[in-house]
Order: C-alpha cells, then sequence, then structure tokens
C-alpha cells in the first residue's frame, strides 16, 4: 500500500468512519460514494458501532506479503452491532477460543508495517469481548 | 478563577500477555527463584506505544464524557517511541478524533516522561488556553536479554484528562513539586536497542533521594503529613523499592497497596506510576488525599498530591478497572516473548 494510500483512508481505519446512504438508510464500510441499494450519490459520513458479532472466520498459515510475523492469524466477517458487515482480523485470541455468534470489540493495533524503516500502518482488530 | 486543575477522566491499558519471571530467569540460568517481581505484561506483536496510548486514551474520554475535539493538547511520556523522527502523539490524537486543532508533543524523561506531561496539562488548563488537555505515561520496556532489566522491563500506560477543578472532576491536583540533578543512573544511546544501567547506583543516589526530596519538599510546602494521605503511589521497577521508599517516607503498606502493581505487570517504565494512580483512582472515596510520586532515571522525580471529589463514584462503571485488566491475562513463554518484543533479528 502506498503511503498516500494508507493516509486517504486513516478516518476509516482509525475510527471506523463509513457512510450512510441519506436516502435509504443503508451503511457502508469501506466508505461509498454511491449507494449500492438505491443509486443515490447523497450519503455522509457516520461513525459506526465498535461491537459486534462474528458472522464466519478463517485462520491464515500462508499470508500475503507484510503480514508474515503475524501468522496464524484469525480474518472475520464482523457485523457491527449497527448492522454494518466489516472484514477486520482478530486479535489476542486463538483460533479455538472463538465461533460464530462470539461477541467482538474493536481495539487499534498496528496492522503491518513496511520492514524496519518503513511506515507502520495503524487501523482497526476485533477482539473478543471477556 | 479556579487556581487547580481536574482530572475529568482517566483510562488505563494492560496487554493481556504475561510472562513469569521465573521464565526468563530458567533461560538465563537463574533458578534459585530469585527474581524481583513474579510476572510481567508484555505487547502483543501487534502493539507498540502508539496503541498502548489509544486504548487507555479511549478509556479516558468515556470516563470523561467530553467531545474528544475539545481537547486542546495530546502529550504522550514514554522511551518506546516507534518512530524516532514522527510524533507518536498525532497518531494517538488522530485516532481518538482531537485533530486538527490540537497541540501534540511527545516528551522524554526515562520513567517520569508521564508526570512531565502531567505538569504541561496542568499549566495548559490553568491558563485557560485549553479546555482539556491529555497526558499519556506509556511505554513499551525493552530489557537486553539476560540482563536484570529483562525481568521487570514491561508494556502498559495510562491516560489522564485534565481540566479546570470543577464539579464534573473526579480529582483535583492541591500541589506539584519537580527535584531534577543530572544524575546518570540509566540511558540509552542514540541506535541502540537496549539501554544500560548503573546497577545498585540506580538505588541510594538516584531513586531514592530524588522520590525522597520531591516528596519531602511537596509535604513541606503543603503542610501535609504522609498520614494526611490516604493513599500513596510511587515509581515501581520492581517490588522492593517502591516498599523502601514508603517505608523511609513514612507511609504504610495500606497507603500503597492499591497502586503497588509491579510484582503483577513489572515496570511499565512512564506507565509505571500513572497505571498505579490508576488503579488507586479506582478505588478512592470522595475526599482522600492521593499522593503521586514519579522518577525517572537521569535523574528526577515529579510529586504530585491530589484530592478526589464526588464524582468519582459515578465513573467507575462500565469501564474495567486496572485490577480487572490485570486479572484477563494469557502466559506466554520465552521463545513467543522475544518474537513478540522483535528481539529476533536477522
Amino acid at each position: 500500500m502506498s503511503v498516500p494510500r494508507y493516509w486517504r483512508e486513516i478516518p476509516s481505519r482509525y475510527r471506523l468512519i463509513g457512510s450512510k446512504c441519506v436516502n435509504c438508510g443503508k451503511t457502508y464500510f469501506p466508505p461509498r460514494r454511491v449507494c449500492r441499494e438505491c443509486g443515490s450519490v447523497n450519503l455522509e459520513e457516520v461513525k459506526l458501532s465498535e461491537q459486534g458479532r462474528i458472522i464466519t472466520w478463517a485462520t491464515v498459515y500462508d499470508p500475503p506479503r507484510g503480514f508474515e510475523k503475524y501468522v496464524p492469524y484469525i480474518v472475520a466477517i464482523v457485523e457491527l452491532d449497527d448492522g454494518t458487515r466489516i472484514m477486520t482480523q482478530i486479535t489476542d485470541c486463538e483460533p479455538d477460543e472463538i465461533q460464530i455468534g462470539t461477541r467482538v470489540y474493536a481495539v487499534f493495533r498496528k496492522i503491518r508495517e513496511e520492514g524496519e524503516s518503513g511506515i507502520i500502518y495503524y487501523g482497526y482488530k476485533f477482539k473478543p469481548l471477556k | 478563577m479556579t487556581k487547580e486543575a481536574g482530572i475529568i477522566g482517566y483510562g488505563a491499558y494492560i496487554p493481556i500477555y504475561r510472562i513469569k519471571a521465573c521464565e526468563i530467569g530458567k533461560i538465563w540460568g537463574n533458578y534459585n527463584g530469585h527474581v524481583p517481581i513474579m510476572e510481567k505484561a508484555v505487547a502483543g506483536i501487534d502493539e507498540d506505544l502508539v496503541t498502548i496510548s489509544v486504548e487507555a486514551a479511549k478509556y479516558a474520554i468515556r470516563r470523561a464524557k467530553i467531545d474528544p475535539k475539545e481537547i486542546g493538547a495530546v502529550y504522550i511520556g514514554t522511551e518506546s517511541k516507534p518512530y524516532a523522527v514522527k510524533p507518536s502523539g498525532t497518531i494517538v490524537a488522530e485516532a481518538i478524533g482531537a485533530t486538527p486543532l490540537v497541540v501534540t508533543a511527545d516528551f522524554e524523561f526515562a520513567c517520569k516522561a508521564g508526570t512531565e506531561a502531567f505538569q504541561a496539562c496542568i499549566d495548559h488548563v490553568l491558563s485557560g488556553r485549553i479546555k482539556y488537555a491529555m497526558a499519556i505515561g506509556a511505554d513499551t520496556a525493552q530489557g537486553r536479554p539476560g540482563d536484570q532489566l529483562e525481568y521487570t522491563a514491561a508494556s502498559g500506560g495510562a491516560a489522564f484528562i485534565f481540566t479546570k477543578r470543577s464539579n464534573k472532576t473526579l480529582a483535583y491536583c492541591e500541589g506539584a513539586v519537580s527535584f531534577v540533578t543530572d544524575t546518570p543512573d540509566f540511558w540509552r544511546r542514540a541506535h541502540e536497542h537496549y539501554p544500560m544501567h548503573a546497577e545498585r547506583f540506580t538505588g541510594e543516589p538516584a531513586y531514592f533521594y530524588h522520590i525522597i526530596n520531591s516528596v519531602k519538599t511537596l509535604m513541606e510546602n503543603m503542610g501535609l503529613k504522609p498520614s494526611d494521605f490516604k493513599y500513596a503511589v510511587f515509581h515501581q521497577p520492581n517490588t522492593k523499592f517502591p516498599v523502601k521508599v514508603a517505608k523511609k517516607l513514612g507511609f504504610t503498606m495500606d497507603q500503597i497497596k492499591p497502586g503497588l502493581l509491579s510484582p503483577y505487570i513489572g515496570n511499565c517504565y512512564a506507565g509505571s506510576s500513572l497505571v498505579g494512580f490508576a488503579a488507586t483512582l479506582d478505588v478512592a472515596n470522595p475526599g482522600d488525599r492521593i499522593l503521586l510520586a514519579s522518577y525517572g532515571s537521569g535523574a528526577g522525580s515529579d510529586a504530585f498530591s491530589f484530592v478526589v471529589q464526588d464524582i468519582i463514584l459515578e465513573k467507575r462503571n462500565p469501564i474495567p478497572s486496572v485490577r480487572d485488566m490485570i486479572g484477563v491475562r494469557k502466559y506466554i513463554d520465552y521463545s513467543t516473548y522475544v518474537k513478540f518484543r522483535g528481539k529476533i533479528r536477522a
């Protein structure tokens, strides 16, 4: 990922800012400019819920470049309490500690680093509610 | 106009991973059980100073019940900056939603960098220029493999939001003293991964001399004695030093017990005394007076006297207490620890 792209996505990556269609109420993450449901271009920024439940998940053992040191890690689709679905890593837990329906909440973590001298990418992950 | 600054919100964060001191001792041939603490908190592989600061800051904002846009200063005291050149404060301020009308800086004074941030925030809010100012003390401390510091160097931090004293603040600061000299007891040169220390020299002329003088000066200035304080929190490089300095100053174990966390989480450096202070606020009642005394190598100590206010009772739930966080833990072995802490270098 380029540094400018990371910078552009900071509001959504740091603070879970999504978009909401003013016309039909559908919320999106990452934010969209056009509503997929009704075609409206009248969308506004919205702060999404920081809690939700796991819809489905998988454990990654063969990661894309840059994620090697985090293996094995869990990637999940989480349905937030406001109904928005989000793709996220699940952290601070092992695969046998979660199941479909597990309640999770958002935390701020390192996503990956561009080696020892490059930029550090921060953003949201989720972890199980204890 | 009030002449006192108060705390409107605070939050702490302790990573869930722990390594037992005896697990470290086993690796380095120390089988006799003579270790300075029981276990320490270890940052996960995706955690660093910034992530710890953000989690603590988010709890502080929830407790303060304020709009983060009203926070005019975010200061982080630490010696674990992930970037040598690029402020950590901007990342934290962005993550909590305090940007762009905010002043940020990273403070450095070994383990008392967090209370350096306290001093700046208190003066900011009293000047009237800034409504809310956030001070964070946090670290992901590193000890050289096999060194005594490896047993205790830990991860954690706490955030405090200051504003002028009112009936919305949960504690107010009634006095502060800084006591500083040039004492080279502990240092890390540029580009070095691990700090060096002067072994036993870190005790009497460093830790004890500075804390005793800052606390005695504070008490003399304010006409207070140890029995006037319900609780006291000292910097905690191990278990022995804070207990010993409390005894030397005339404080009892009952006074320091709520904030004495080093046996369970180790020394989270700039976060050490602040996490202890947060744990003490978790149990304090209105009217209680709390002494907070940090220590930073190099060297200096900041001593503060805080008085707890009525609203603290309403600000506890549903935010987890420091003791709750300490109770949620996962033990790791030494090999996982060296991976998490980046001690394996190609």
